[in-house]
């Protein structure tokens, strides 16, 4: 008799809810009836309410059960074994709903293929983009990239055709392709689950780059609060190598390109792309001055593309003939789709990737099914600690660069936390500035000591002292910030604190009466 | 609960030895040193130093400037609390708050019994199950009084 193939993750958001613990009862329960079963443990489909999910192989396709707790293990065994019914079966994973009505084109096989397995990523797709690239000349590659209208998914949106073709441009010995993977914003975690649940996709997106721009080494920075994902890259890589993938003669091409994990050590402003090189190098995550950009000047002065996880992710899909088909999806200059992450205080979290142009309404409510508390949504907060709170009144806003900048708010790395009414919005102001004052690497007065009396002048605000006029102090401050900040830490902290200020005034203490207001 | 050497100088020398070869070692060692003593001596910097040719004050420098690194042992288990937005918005400021009532310590401290560090972690990926916590390693998810409370028993045993 052929085993049965069970499928749990080894997703950190899985082992977190206890998925370890759920293949440990499987197997005893497995042993006790005497049934032979295979556990292969993949990536997580990023449906993480229903995590921990089981899926069972059938001739029909994958069936899913979950949340499968330890305690449900026997009984979702024997569920399997006489194909019975069950409390947690969620029928055929591919046709639960959340998940059917995704796009996905980066994440495509995350929850499928065995991670550790490169002969499982062959077996779906994998690696076609870079054979393919490996018959075109550089400016072929940057073409298709360019036709994509990628753009970088770290936050700032840049084209990443523009990037590549900056560095391809320069005549340099030695250049340097960076895999940004520090994802420090609260909310966010499809970085995480890519390199834990697909990681030879990042490295085909890599290897692509440095045959592109002709670089022949890469280093993937991975913040320390990601062990998992350490242990996912660095056996990737060793199976690239062993595989001939990386090396010193890609797929028995002229090109050679190896790649090495660093890992951070907690600092946020790390993510910035020149602090993360200044990191790389060895030194203090201070923040460099642009220009020279690092396309020009990159890591140990070597002109570098450094891009983030999911940007290098899109790549393969671009490069294996998609590089229309991406276009085609989205919306104005937001093409292709995003992999938007739904977190915090939300019924149905989890990753969803999907065209740009779906509202925030149609996320919060309909995919996210609300507040996990089950009262009202109040506030939402998009594109992590730097980005803007979001009310109700603002639900209407398309999943696109520019529709949120129009709004004051951001998309950044596109996680969403969701807030219900319960939530106090001027300490969540007073959070923004802290995290600020906690993160800064020192360079701006503006930033490190701004933010600092950002935190003192809102707690004053908290104890109803001279609200109005504390108010214009930190407008005056935010200002300050805005304008005066070398990066993006101490200028966007400003969106967080103004847009709870403007849309949640009535949590900073009374509005001034005429009489105050004539003071 | 990891167990580490103790801090010896030889030892130590190695540790750098294997690592000052990579470009850009500083932050590789530290981590290195740090994993096999669990904290990084004061010792080691002026040895870092010199392994990769840099000033003492360089070295010290990058080593302030992180987190992660430790000046001095924490204590036996170290249970990190997810304190950002995301876990803010699930319910993590009343599991912080009971962890530092039950531990009798705020968070950034270590009990007087050196068994416990309670420390606040900026993001541990896990937003879709928070509130989050990472216990010696080991993550834990969709935290609630209940599972708090069973964390901080194993920690203390
Ligand atoms: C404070 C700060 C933190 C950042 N953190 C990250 C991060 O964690 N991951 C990331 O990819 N980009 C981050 N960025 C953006 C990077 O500076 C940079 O724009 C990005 O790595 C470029 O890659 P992309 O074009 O593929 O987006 C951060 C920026 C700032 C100012
Ligand atoms: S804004 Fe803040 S984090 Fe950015 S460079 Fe200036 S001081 Fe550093």
């Amino acid at each position: 008799m052929s085993s049965l193939r069970i499928f749990i993750p080894r997703d950190a958001g899985a082992i977190a809810v206890g998925a370890d613990e759920t293949v440990a009862a499987l197997e005893q329960a497995a042993a006790k009836r005497n049934a032979t079963i295979e556990i292969v443990r993949t990536g997580s489909r990023g449906l993480y309410w229903l995590e921990p999910m089981v899926e069972v192989a059938t001739p029909k396709g994958r069936v899913a059960f979950g949340p499968v707790k330890e305690a449900d293990a026997a009984s979702v065994l024997d569920a399997i074994l006489k194909d019975g019914p069950h409390a947690l079966r969620q029928g055929l994973t591919e046709e639960i709903p959340w998940l059917k009505r995704q796009t996905r084109l980066t994440f495509a096989r995350c929850g499928i293929i065995d991670p550790r397995s490169i002969d499982d990523y062959r077996a779906h797709d994998g690696y076609k983009g870079l054979e393919r690239a490996l018959t075109l000349t550089s400016d072929a590659i940057l073409a298709d990239v360019t036709t994509s209208g990628l753009r970088g998914r770290g936050g700032a949106g840049f084209p990443t055709g523009i990037k590549w073709k900056t560095v391809a441009q320069t005549s340099a010995g030695q250049k340097y392709i960076v895999c940004n993977a520090d994802e420090g914003d609260s909310g966010t975690f499809a970085d995480r689950m890519i390199m834990e649940g697909d990681p030879f996709v990042v490295i085909e997106g890599m290897t692509i780059a440095g045959i592109a721009v002709g670089a022949t080494k890469g280093y993937v920075y991975i913040r320390s609060e990601y062990p998992h994902a350490i242990e996912a890259m660095n056996a990737a890589i060793a199976a690239g190598r062993r595989a001939g993938y990386l090396g010193s003669g890609v797929c028995g091409s002229k090109h050679a390109f190896d790649l090495e994990v660093r890992v951070g050590a907690g600092a946020y402003v790390c993510g910035e792309e020149t602090s993360l090189l200044e990191s790389l190098e060895g030194r203090r995550g201070i923040v460099r001055a642009k220009p020279p950009l690092p396309a020009h000047k990159g890591l140990f002065g070597k002109p570098t593309v450094i891009n983030n996880v999911l940007s290098f992710a899109a790549i393969p899909f671009i490069l294996a003939g998609g590089a229309k088909a991406y276009a085609d999806y989205g919306m104005g200059r937001s093409r292709g789709t995003m992999p938007i992450q739904l977190a915090g205080n939300v019924k149905y979290g989890g990753l969803f990737e999907t065209a740009f142009g779906i509202t925030l309404g149609e996320l919060i409510d309909n995919v996210g099914g609300g507040t996990r508390t089950g009262r009202p949504v109040r506030a939402v907060q998009v594109g992590g600690p730097l980005g803007a709170y979001f009310p109700r009144a603002l639900f209407d806003t398309p999943f696109d660069y520019e529709a949120f900048a129009a709004r004051d708010g951001l998309i950044g790395h596109a996680g969403v936390v969701v807030f219900d009414d319960t939530v106090d919005m001027a300490k969540q102001a007073r959070f923004a500035m802290e995290f600020c004052a906690i993160e800064s690497c020192g360079k701006c007065t503006p930033c490190r000591i701004g933010s600092i009396r950002g935190v003192e002048t809102i707690d004053r605000i908290r104890a109803g002292e001279r609200v109005e006029q504390n108010l214009a102090v930190v407008e005056d401050l935010c200002n300050t910030m805005k304008f005066g900040s070398l990066c993006a830490l101490g200028g966007f902290t400003p969106y967080p604190v103004m847009s709870a200020l403007t849309h949640f005034r009535e949590d900073f203490g009374p509005a001034p009466t005429s009489l105050q207001a004539a003071e | 609960m990891s167990v580490y050497e103790s801090w010896d100088a030889q030892r130590g020398a190695e540790i750098i030895a294997e690592n000052s070869h990579v470009e850009g070692a500083t932050l590789v060692i530290l981590h290195a040193l740090q994993e096999a003593f669990g904290y990084v001596p004061e010792a080691a910097i002026p040895m870092v130093a010199e392994a990769l040719n840099l000033s003492r004050a360089e070295v010290h420098g990058t080593f302030t400037f992180y987190h992660d690194f430790r000046r001095k042992p924490a204590g036996k288990h170290v249970l990190k609390l997810c304190r950002a937005e995301a876990c803010q918005a699930a319910g993590g400021d009343a599991v912080a708050a009971r962890a530092e009532a039950k531990l009798g310590i705020k968070l950034g401290n270590t009990t007087a019994d050196e068994r416990v560090t309670l420390e606040p972690i900026y993001c541990l990926g896990l937003c879709a199950t928070a509130p989050s916590a990472m216990l010696d390693g080991r993550v834990i998810g969709m935290l609630d009084e209940a599972r708090v409370d069973a964390l901080i028993a194993e920690a203390q045993q």
